[in-house]
């Protein structure tokens, strides 16, 4: 039952084992899988539960890939209105001046609080409900059956109320824009006593608590995914498939898992405590005998930076949570592309575990100024300098991964590319605000606002375009059109740097974040500023005009695509290994697992890649123990 | 298609470009006094700036080094068929290098290690409470939505005593004397920003703060909200004025007494708003 065992091409490995006492006549067999008795349910025929309360793991990544993409639009156009108000104060939006403001007082002039109402539901719905549910809930859902040969999740039931408790968040989180007072306006950090005090802006009186709601149904929804993540990963590894074979991609998501399951609890927690305290009359954050805009004082007796501390201890690791996994597909995607093994597979994978582990003792660094101790912040400061380390390594081993090989420039490619260039800005740009006394200057201004969208836009999201161009023949059986894909790259590549990057020189001047204007304060009113804003606001809209190519592309593609059959892009791991899209169980006989997925252009073979169902040839050698 | 390196080494370039023209131009650079563009006033600032320009060049030839090995490597690695489609140059078939992989940890470590060593001693200057200069509290500075209310001793020099001076959104101190406030907040969070003197310290209900200052200009300067505490966020500004030396200090605050004296009406209403006591 060792993993040795597993090596020998023997089909009993631990990852099985449990199905094997449970199916005890397999025991007999020898060869457990491929006599065509492990127990498969026939896929249901009714459209209801095949494709809507379905159990099969490949449907639930899809609906939460399209889900997610139509909030991605939503979140988007939220910026848009960002945008449009910092380039020109005050002027008529169009659209929304007409439908909202078109009244006397208004006279079509946005509102501050709408402002405010803006960027807190940008950035809530673009971190809780696109790219956390992008990544981990349908490439996590996808991918990881698919990718260690099993049949399905360990938990498929499980899975189907995963995805089936985010709808309740969405309708929640749309809902607080039509309830008295409107959507939240305290930011997606939600500090309290703006959050929790009712009269303290007008998000706060009923919004905030829609918010709280939509935020519990996502984090319940994190919480069932990341337990069966979890578990498929551990225990149902196809035979042969040992931990440090498995790819990249798996092993982001297995981090991930784990960082959602110890450090969501917390939020949630916090998230509970924070709706007693606007619904129950508790008195976690608000200190004695408080009261904002004089209202009715509360009892108090809480501590406001509580819940910073609660809220940052989940999403600072939240912030790995969105970035690890997209590490992982473009290890892979790069590696196939470049024809050539991942450079370093297991100091990538220690690389991962050290940034998730480091990830859990740097979410003080969101409060250097915040009041804390400054003791404190020292420590903060040292751990967060060492979670750049991995993060260097990373980029060192894509650029390795990368050298020497034979790269082939697919929009999968492109994207991946684009992470590897746009994460090292994102990366550096970090460096200035864990010092501590520069962060003193940049804290809460455009500069940190910069960094944030350079590791989760130019990060993340660069890696979730990579993973759709390239696992999208997986699942829909076509291929995305390359030469659009590539429009839609060269585009969003030139208005992503030229929307976010010159946020470091405002920010650097002191512009600071979630002001609905600037002009106010004579440091900031110069032309430069003006400027400035205003060529990142065209950026954005060339941003956003930049993603209809994607959005046709991938509608299109789905009926008049080019046929992809099983493995279009000559990769190595096993869900290349089936049929595209795979059918109902996946594997007709689950496949066995002889190497890592990165043999690629193994010297004297015919063929420049090698699946991992297909033993090394015998002359290729021993792999190097360390690094592959 | 090696038209891709040159998008990637583009984008480097202008982002690189970026940065090397903002020194030189005062609104793109660290703000400072509009008169003294390339002066720092406070001594924490200036201490600040040099580390900033520590990290730019650091990170500066982190990113420039490895864009031009990424731009390298998309061009010179690039795949290229011959005329019957097959691949002129196989991939090397490799797996990692230990010695590499040992280098590139250990060098980015001691410079993070360097770096984060080095900055110790600033960050302890500016914040740790044991490092408060011993003089007189220049005022008590309490945060509402959406203004700054400035409490400065009287003439008996102790805070919350009936002689006590209030202002609104006015804040003032001298030139080359260490300013110590205590930080407040009446309602929510807000976050005492001073962007030519690099200060930012947020006010918490609940808890007083002390924040120390200086500066080695006269002028007048901005002081800003930098943590979200409503609608009117954006407008919360505060005056500071830095006086040439004490006796000009004194003689405002000897007006300002006097003005708050003759019509305490006028200060409770007015321009300067309600005074919240807390």
């Amino acid at each position: 039952m060792s993993s040795e065992h597993a090596a020998s091409g023997h089909d009993h490995p631990r990852s099985n084992g449990q199905e094997a006492e449970t199916h005890g006549h397999e025991h007999a067999h020898g060869h457990s899988h491929g006599h065509g008795d492990d127990h498969i349910h026939p896929a249901p025929s009714n459209f209801l539960f095949k494709y809507v309360f379905s159990t099969d793991h490949k449907i639930i990544g899809i609906q939460f890939l399209i889900s997610g993409l139509i909030f991605f639009v939503i979140g988007g156009l939220l910026a848009m209105a960002v945008r449009w108000q910092l380039a020109w104060p005050w002027a008529p939006v169009p659209i929304l001046s007409q439908a909202l403001w078109s009244s006397p007082a208004h006279g079509y002039r946005m509102p501050p609080e709408f402002y405010n109402k803006l960027f807190t539901m940008h950035a809530s719905v673009m971190i809780f409900f696109v790219i956390i549910p992008l990544l981990t809930g349908a490439f996590g859902n996808f991918l990881i059956p698919l990718m260690i040969g099993a049949r399905d999740m360990a938990f498929p039931k499980l899975n189907m109320f995963s995805y089936w408790a985010m709808p309740f968040g969405m309708v929640a989180i749309i809902y607080s824009f039509l309830v008295e007072g409107g959507s939240p306006e305290a930011g997606w950090t939600s500090y309290p006593i703006l959050s929790i005090a009712r009269y303290a802006t007008p998000g706060s009186l009923n919004g905030q608590t829609w918010w709280l709601v939509a935020l519990l149904c996502v984090g319940i929804s994190s919480l069932m995914g990341s337990i069966n993540y979890i578990t498929t990963i551990i225990m149902m590894r196809a035979p042969g498939m040992k931990m440090f074979r498995m790819p990249m991609t798996v092993w982001g998501l297995f981090i991930t898992a784990i960082l959602q399951a110890f450090a969501l609890p917390v939020l949630t927690s916090a998230l509970v405590m924070q709706l007693l305290d606007r619904t129950a009359g508790t008195n976690f954050f608000s200190p004695v005998g408080w009261t904002v805009a004089n209202a009715p004082a509360v009892v108090g007796g809480g501590q406001t930076l509580l819940w910073q501390h609660l809220f940052w201890f989940y999403s600072h690791p939240a912030v790995y949570i969105m970035i690890l996994p997209a590490m992982g597909f473009v290890s892979d995607v790069i590696a196939t592309f470049s024809r050539k093994p991942v450079f370093g597979y297991k100091p990538m994978v220690f690389a991962i575990a050290g940034i998730a582990g480091l990830g859990f003792i740097v979410w003080g660094h969101h409060m250097f100024q915040s009041g804390m101790n400054p003791a404190l912040g020292a420590t903060f400061m040292l751990s967060t300098m060492m979670i750049a380390l991995p993060s260097a390594v990373k980029v060192f081993n894509w650029l390795g991964t990368m050298w020497g090989g034979r790269l082939v420039m697919t929009s999968a490619m492109l994207n991946a590319i684009a992470f590897v260039a746009m994460f090292v800005i994102g990366g550096l740009s970090g460096i200035f605000m864990a010092a501590t006394p520069v962060d003193m200057h940049i804290h809460d201004t455009y500069f940190i606002v910069g960094h944030i969208h350079y590791v989760l836009f130019g990060g993340a999201t660069f890696g979730i375009f990579a993973a759709i161009y390239y696992w999208y023949p997986k699942m829909f059986g076509r291929l995305m059109s390359e030469r659009w894909g590539k429009v839609h790259f060269f585009f969003s590549f030139i208005f992503f740097n030229g929307t976010f990057f010159l946020m470091h020189i405002v920010g650097m001047h002191g512009m600071p974040r979630r002001y609905a204007e600037f002009a106010m304060f004579p440091y900031l009113n110069n032309p430069s500023m003006h400027l400035m804003n205003v060529i990142m606001t065209y950026s954005a809209f060339g941003l956003g005009l930049a993603q209809i190519p994607f959005a046709i592309n991938f509608f299109v593609s789905m009926f008049a695509g080019e046929k992809a059959g099983p493995n279009p892009w000559k990769a190595n791991s096993l869900e290349w290994a089936t049929d595209s899209p795979p059918p109902y169980y996946n594997f007709g006989t689950i496949p066995t697992v002889y190497h890592p997925a990165y043999e690629f252009s193994v010297p004297g073979m015919a063929e420049d890649y090698l699946p991992q169902t297909q033993p090394r040839p015998a002359d290729a050698g021993p792999l190097d123990p360390v690094m592959a | 298609m090696r038209y891709w390196s040159v998008l990637f080494g583009l984008a480097a370039l202008v982002c690189v470009g970026v940065f090397a023209y903002s020194p030189f131009h005062p609104d793109w650079w660290l703000p400072n006094l509009a008169s003294d563009p390339n002066h720092t006033v406070s001594t924490f600032g200036r201490e600040i700036d040099s580390l900033y320009v520590i990290i730019l060049v650091i990170t500066g030839v982190a990113f420039i080094g490895t864009q031009i090995a990424l731009v390298w490597v998309t061009w010179k690695y690039l795949d290229r068929t011959d005329a019957q489609g097959r691949p002129v140059r196989p991939a090397t078939y490799f797996h990692g290098s230990q010695r590499l992989e040992v280098i590139w940890t250990i060098v980015p470590a001691s410079v993070l290690v360097f770096i984060a060593l080095y900055q110790m001693g600033t960050w302890a200057s500016i914040k740790f409470r044991s490092a408060a200069p011993k003089v007189r509290p220049l005022a008590q500075v309490t945060a509402r939505q959406f203004q700054w209310v400035m409490t400065y001793p009287g003439p008996d020099g102790k805070l919350n005593t009936p002689d006590d001076l209030h202002m609104v959104n006015d804040l003032h101190f001298v030139k080359d004397k260490t300013a110590l406030i205590y930080l407040k907040s009446s309602d929510v969070l807000h976050s005492f920003f001073l962007p030519q003197m690099r200060i930012k310290q947020d006010a918490v209900p609940g808890l007083s703060i002390p924040v120390w200052f200086d500066s080695d200009r006269a002028g007048t300067f901005d002081l800003a909200c930098a943590e979200l505490c409503g609608w009117g966020h954006y407008k919360m500004r505060g005056n500071v004025t830095v006086h040439e030396n004490q006796a000009e200090f004194d003689d405002w605050m000897q007006k300002a007494l006097e003005a708050q004296n003759v019509s305490q009406v006028a200060s409770s209403g007015g321009s300067q708003g309600e005074v919240n006591p807390r």
